[in-house]
């Protein structure tokens, strides 16, 4: 990899940090509604995993799905960060077009294919996602990022299954942060790695740690490489923490400071940037410049066009719920 | 034109748009080696393949999400869902993904879905095995649900159910898949909007969909004989409901009974008499009757499952009482 693409790594997690600040602060200022679920922390996962896969190339690329913690997932596979961040702020330039929300990120045209709330439901999605491909043969890959929460819903179970069965092209990524919600994952989960349980499934599974960008994008090439040559299922685990609460209301009194400073100590933006100063590849002068442009980029360009941006009007209410245009042979109705 | 049974005209249906559009897969328990519980995929694994015609694990909430998934990337899954109870297990994907999925994408992504399931009591097959539950999908807005009752619609409607760009539900009966009807060689579609009125009748509309469509015909018979004169309209369509149909039928007969084998409170007629009192109220001159199954779990004993569940002298009693007979 070139010392370009280095920097442009350490830019990116820089970037999804200050960007999901950002929200923070804006949600803060009641300028984001409902529920809002950050990222921090977790960067390295989809940052390393995405930039194995192919990406940022349109409808040609892998496909990409995600629970409700979507925003960093949906800007890597594509999206525009404009079109995410008006989404927050439920415009109607935003990428689901105010319908959706922070958990309801849609980019069909980055192939990003959705955040959703259900925990769990987008196992079985994937899975068609990866079936369609297989259907019509073309040498893309599903990807499905979900936490450690999310497996111990049965559609985890029935899908490994039916991906081991019929061989789905789907690549599934546990972001194993120890959490499923406030409960932690020996109260809740009988196993806490969770690649063991891919032996019930005939899955070829591995567990990495999730903190280390190098470590993450060097798993994950074996990983995508094996489900796109293979075109089989695999399931890889990385180990992280998540550095905020689960969404806003979280107050954390689940778990101890002690803890949170640990992981801290860890953090992947400063563990990538440290190596990259090593390496002479980057200056401490050149991160701060980095971070001052990422914060003028946020708050001039991204932050003042969802600010800036028209609301869906009222009279589109009922607009998205059926097809707006449907064929009359179809659709009818009988008598006319 | 051949006589063709319910199952058989699903057949086709299955067999000519999977012929036309490789994008259209079939999908569920049973359907391919074996033929289908209902027979209504029979033959079709041989000629497609198991690749498109897939047996699926009992599996139900994510065979259902899977073929979602793949209607999300342009597949035309029809699935099979054995008894509309297995359903239940596959509300999340229905109700929460594909119903949704449109909508909370801002209308950039879509669910072109067929789930095809029966519904309805049929012969002692007890409390988990005879639900209803059109009142339940008819409920969820981003869906549209049908009642085909009889092979023409089932051929018709599951042809522009695939094609149709919306997820669609449509609602079969245990006790309809023998039911034959003549239909024509050629290919044809039925739009999956719209009521039909399948008699004409002046003196009292009788309103049923799927297997009540056929105790309404039954009951308008014996009225016929009472010198009465029933007209038929069959739903057809529960997600949306054709509501100008049923207006121009009561502003022409004044009197209504809708038969639904769901349950009350809260069914199909609820709905269809609400309609009527915004739409029609004054073109009434005598309160509405619905007909519907007891509150109860479906029973096993005959006697009780008979007792459950309307049948034809219940819509004739339901007519006399509309028509101040008693």
């Amino acid at each position: 990899m070139s010392n370009a693409d280095k920097k442009r790594l350490l830019r990116e997690m820089i970037f999804f940090r200050r960007f999901e600040d950002r929200t923070f602060e804006a949600y803060m200022e009641r300028k984001i509604g409902g529920f809002l679920h950050l990222y921090s922390g977790q960067e390295a996962v989809a940052t390393g995993v995405l930039e194995m896969a192919r990406v940022g190339i349109g409808t040609k690329g892998d496909y990409v799905i995600t629970g409700y913690r979507d925003h960093v997932h949906a800007m890597k596979a594509g999206a525009p960060p404009r079109e995410v961040m008006a989404e927050l702020y439920g415009k109607e330039t935003g990428s689901s077009r105010g319908r959706g929300g922070s958990m309801h990120i849609f980019d069909p045209t980055a192939n990003f294919m959705g955040g959703y709330a259900l925990v769990g439901q987008p196992f079985p999605l994937a899975a068609g996602l990866a079936l369609g491909v297989k259907h019509k043969k073309t040498d893309q890959i599903a990807i499905c990022f979900l936490g450690d929460g999310a497996n111990n819903q049965g559609t985890f179970h029935e899908t490994m299954n039916m991906a081991s069965v019929w061989d789905l092209p789907v690549l599934f990524v546990c972001e194993n942060n120890l959490y499923a919600i406030g409960t932690h994952i020996d109260r809740s989960t009988a196993v806490r790695d969770q690649y063991k349980r891919m032996c019930a499934y005939n899955i070829e599974a591995s567990q990495h740690d999730g903190m280390d960008l190098d470590i993450v994008m060097k798993a994950a090439k074996t990983a995508v490489d094996y489900v796109r040559n293979e075109r089989k299922p695999y399931f890889i685990e990385f180990m992280t923490y998540r550095f905020r609460g689960h969404s806003m209301s979280d107050a954390k009194g689940y778990r101890t400071k002690e803890e949170e400073i640990e992981w801290e100590k860890r953090d992947p933006i400063n563990v990538y940037k440290a190596r990259l100063i090593k390496d002479g590849i980057i200056t401490a002068a050149d991160v701060k410049t980095m971070q001052d442009e990422i914060q003028h980029e946020i708050e001039n360009d991204i932050i003042k066009f969802a600010e800036q941006s028209p609301e869906p009007d009222v009279a589109d209410l009922n607009k998205f719920v059926l097809d707006d245009n449907p064929d009359p042979r179809w659709i009818g109705p009988l008598n006319k | 034109m051949a006589q063709l049974a319910y199952w058989e005209a699903i057949r086709r249906a299955h067999d000519e748009e999977m012929a036309k559009d490789p994008m259209v897969i079939a999908m569920g328990e049973d359907i391919g080696v074996a033929g289908g519980t209902y027979k209504a995929t029979s033959g079709l694994y041989d000629k497609y393949g198991a690749d498109r015609v897939i047996d699926t694990p009992i599996s139900e909430n994510s065979y259902t999400g899977i073929g979602i998934g793949a209607s999300m990337v342009g597949m035309r899954p029809i699935i099979e869902i054995m008894s509309i109870n297995f359903a239940l297990l596959a509300l999340d994907t229905i109700v929460n993904a594909a119903a949704k999925i449109r909508y909370m994408s801002g209308g950039r992504v879509q669910c072109p879905v067929v789930i095809r399931t029966p519904g309805g009591t049929a012969h002692q097959l007890a409390a988990q095995h005879s639900a209803r539950l059109a009142r339940m999908f008819m409920s969820t807005s981003g869906l549209r649900v049908v009642t085909p009752r009889g092979p023409i619609d089932a051929y018709g409607m599951l042809k522009s159910a695939v094609r149709c760009n919306d997820p669609v539900i449509i609602i079969e009966h245990e006790r309809m898949y023998n039911i034959k009807e003549e239909m024509p060689d050629t290919e044809f579609f039925r739009p999956l909007e719209g009521a039909e009125v399948v008699r004409k009748g002046d003196d009292i509309t009788l309103i049923g969909y799927n297997y009540s469509v056929y105790l309404c015909l039954e009951a308008a018979k014996r009225l016929e004989k009472d010198g009465v004169s029933a007209e038929v309209v069959d739903l057809r369509s529960l997600k949306p409901i054709d509501r100008e149909t049923i207006r121009r039928s009561i502003e022409k007969t004044h009197r209504v009974v809708i038969a639904e084998e769901d349950e009350a409170p809260v069914g199909v007629g609820a709905e269809i008499i609400t309609g009527i009192i915004e739409d029609c109220f004054f073109a009434l001159d005598a309160q509405p009757v619905r007909i519907h199954a007891a509150d109860v779990p479906v029973p096993y004993n005959a006697r009780l499952e008979k007792a459950a569940i309307p049948d034809v002298e219940d819509v004739y009693q339901g007519a006399l009482k509309v028509l101040g007979k008693i």
